[in-house]
């Protein structure tokens, strides 16, 4: 080594924040409400570069909507929003406490980021098919044709799991409901709704995808893969990013949000991006329709980074006291989904504080009523599960001879 | 019945679902104006248009992924894998998603996809261009692996593949493409057009799955084997005088047991032939199911013979490939008991 050289160094990203140390959110580059441009849908992906870097947001502190995209969404369907995002949390809430008492194995709650699942919900129609990751179940329960009890027997593992006790809680399946099944392995489904979105247009239907993945799953391979097949096919498809700030323990850096965002890979990509506030519920209403307009006209894919924060534990299995300030989520500058739109709400006179409180004390009645109901066809703990039987089914259409043989040595049909 | 070569085969029962099944679409590196390196695509694009048949980017993972988002929706996608030695970037979706789609979902999704895959040595491929991965799907519940060694088969077993509604591997001997192989590297390519298997109707049939065949009927000794090897297996048969039934297994697995036990428990001797690696291969698996079904006809120790424990070189390629003799001293071997 020559003397003017300096040793490399290897750069290991890390967080400002760590346990008993406050967090830095100056690295989230915010705009405010109202200040980043709207452009037509028909824009070309280059065009979108600044909308990457930049942050689309409507309410402001206050609680006005302002600005250019502000969306046409009436009091009626933002307080079905705003219900939305409260069953959710209460969902999640109940479900927590009954993980705690052991009545299922494992959870894992969407809090503070219920806002984006709910309100793209809203924003699509009957038919469009959307590839969830294990945290949108907003997706789900912003439907009033989904009834919480089938959710909760999925997550009790019970005789009336509709997965027959095979997958973890909240790996939730339902077709009808344009829900993809739930798969551990990470990312896989990106690009699975890119083939589905290519699928719908090989046979000149109307319908589209919804991708969705985290931060930190934009590392793996079929991110890539998704995006350039995305790009390729001009496949309607919404490829939804949501930027929690950590996956697990990991802070975002470490995934590679470092000094860039994860909307700048869709224009890299050729692929219209937007990055938008999480929390903001007409921000999400309004980019969640932009890009299904985009989709269903044949323009292509829109890639959306939702910036919000991963407000509670990773999964009941984890403790982020760990690896982070307890009290983050007080500081993260986007603030809270549910109180920033019953705030709106509230300035435009569409809700107060009494229907706020009856809402939520409904709310956990109903949570309640069908957490009970569900117990009664049992539970993982109490063994009242599908018959071990079923455990054979399903691998294939019809059982191989090697599955019924198995099936036998089970003890469960006897032979001939 | 016109003679066709594998690839014709291939591109016949391709162009038969095409046409049968408005949701069949095929896909993959180059094979959509260029017709495939291989061919088997040839003129596909042309007559049914490219969103039906068109070319792919170099992602093994995503010509695989999304096709089981086609799947789920309703389409029935075949997909072509250059070479099987390119499959890895696609094992992810392979093993985590397409197997088990179904039995997660408890049937609401399920991929019915086929996955072209040309596979196997003796054409100096070297290390990326040889393998005979098979076991790593015949190991992944929830997969179908099937193999054929001949143009009647292939056209056969691939329309049973691509109406099948579980996820169908589809594993095709490069070898054969052109014509039988036997292992006699050193003597001419007898083309299809000279042997009964090239023989290949021009309408729908097909093979089923779970449905092997006697190759060649015997009562020496049972042979245990698929693809190139079948022919390899004739060959040491004929130079060795032993009257060995050659079972072509075709549908690897879920495999056709009855005929598998039924031949042994005849013959009393087995040996299990194939061109992938030794140790824990799918020859493993078939020496298992033999012990436990027939043990009390045996009349000698199961023999394996196998590629060597080792990547597939170049230039040792017939020093690696287990060829005729290699077959034949087997077949010997088993007899001396």
């Amino acid at each position: 080594m020559s003397q003017d050289e300096t040793p490399l160094r290897l750069h290991v990203p890390e967080p400002t924040g760590r346990p008993g140390h406050e967090t830095d959110f100056s690295y989230l580059h915010l705009s405010r409400a109202g200040e980043v441009r709207r452009p037509p849908v028909e824009a070309s992906p280059a065009d979108t570069s600044d909308l990457a870097y930049t942050l689309v947001r409507v309410l402001d502190d206050e609680g006005d909507a302002i600005g250019p995209w502000a969306p046409e969404a009436d009091a009626a369907l933002l307080r079905r929003g705003l219900l939305a995002m409260m069953k959710t949390r209460t969902f999640d809430a109940r479900m927590l406490i009954a993980q705690r008492q052991k009545k299922i194995s494992f959870y894992m709650q969407c809090l503070g980021e219920e806002a984006i699942a709910t309100g793209h919900a809203l924003a699509l129609r009957q038919g469009d098919m959307c590839f969830p990751t294990y945290r949108q179940q907003g997706l789900l329960l912003a439907r009033d044709d989904v009834p919480m009890v089938d959710l909760i027997c999925e997550l009790l593992s019970n005789e009336r799991d509709p997965l027959k006790g095979r997958q973890l809680p909240v790996c939730y399946s339902m077709k009808r409901a344009g829900f993809f099944s739930i798969s551990g392995n990470l990312a896989t489904q990106f690009v699975q709704a890119v083939g589905w979105g290519m699928a719908s247009a090989i046979k000149g239907d109307t319908r589209i995808a919804s991708a969705w993945i985290g931060d930190g799953a934009t590392a793996e391979s079929d991110f890539h893969t998704a995006l350039t097949f995305a790009h390729v096919y001009r496949a309607p498809v919404i490829l939804n990013v949501v930027n929690n700030q950590w996956a697990i323990s990991t802070f975002q850096a470490i995934a590679g949000g470092e000094a860039t965002t994860f909307a700048a890979r869709g224009v890299g990509c050729g692929i219209a991006s937007l990055r938008v506030d999480g929390n903001d519920f007409l921000a999400v209403i309004a980019a969640s329709r932009w890009a299904a307009q985009r989709a269903r006209s044949n323009l292509g894919p829109t890639l959306i980074e939702w910036v919000t924060y991963r407000a509670g534990a990773h999964s009941t299995s984890d403790d982020p006291s760990r690896y982070r300030p307890s009290d983050d989520w007080k500081h993260f500058p986007l603030g809270d989904p549910v109180a920033r739109l019953a705030q709106h709400l509230r300035r435009i006179g569409a809700w107060s504080e009494e229907e706020h409180q009856k809402a939520q004390s409904e709310l956990d009645a109903q949570v309640s009523a069908a957490m009970k109901e569900a117990e009664r066809y049992g539970s993982l703990a109490d063994g009242h599960l599908h018959s071990p039987a079923a455990m054979f089914e399903d691998v294939y259409k019809v059982m191989p001879r090697h599955l019924e043989e198995q099936r036998r040595q089970l003890g469960l049909v006897r032979k001939g | 019945m016109p003679a066709m070569t594998m690839i014709q085969a291939l591109r016949s029962a391709m162009d038969l679902m095409l046409e049968r099944d408005d949701n069949v679409v095929i896909y993959g590196q180059d094979v959509g104006y260029f017709g495939g390196v291989f061919r088997v695509t040839e003129g596909l694009q042309a007559k049914y248009g490219r969103s039906r048949v068109f070319d792919a980017p170099i992602s093994e993972g995503g010509i695989v992924g999304t096709a089981i988002g086609m799947g789920a929706y309703g389409l029935r996608p075949v997909v072509e894998v250059q070479f099987a030695d390119y499959f890895y970037p696609a094992y992810d979706q392979i093993v985590s998603e397409a197997a088990r789609l179904r039995y997660r979902s408890a049937g609401d999704f399920f991929a019915p996809i086929t996955i072209r895959m040309p596979c196997g040595g003796g054409i100096y491929g070297g290390q990326t261009h040889s393998q005979s991965p098979e076991v790593l799907f015949t190991h992944v519940c929830g997969l179908r692996t099937v193999m054929p060694s001949n143009p009647h088969d292939a056209k056969g077993l691939l329309i049973a593949s691509i109406e099948n509604d579980d996820p169908v591997i589809f594993l095709e001997p490069k070898r054969l493409y052109n014509g039988p192989f036997d292992g006699h590297h050193d003597r001419p390519l007898v083309p299809w057009s000279q042997h009964p298997l090239g023989e290949v109707p021009e309408g729908y049939y097909t093979v089923p799955m779970e449905s092997a065949a006697v190759f060649r009927p015997g009562n020496a000794l049972t042979a245990l084997t698929y693809g190139t090897m079948v022919f390899v297996c004739e060959a040491a048969a004929r130079e060795t005088g032993i009257d060995a039934e050659i079972i072509d297994l075709r549908s690897l697995w879920p495999l056709d047991l009855p005929t598998l036990v039924a031949s042994v428990k005849k013959t009393g001797r087995c040996v299990i032939v194939h061109e992938a690696t030794r140790t824990s291969g799918f020859g493993a698996e078939l020496a298992a199911l033999v012990q436990e079904h027939c043990f009390y006809h045996l009349e000698a120790p199961i023999e394996r013979v196998a590629g060597w424990d080792t990547p597939y070189p170049h230039a040792q390629e017939w020093a690696y490939f287990p060829g005729p003799a290699r077959v034949g001293a087997a077949f010997r071997r088993v007899m001396e008991d």
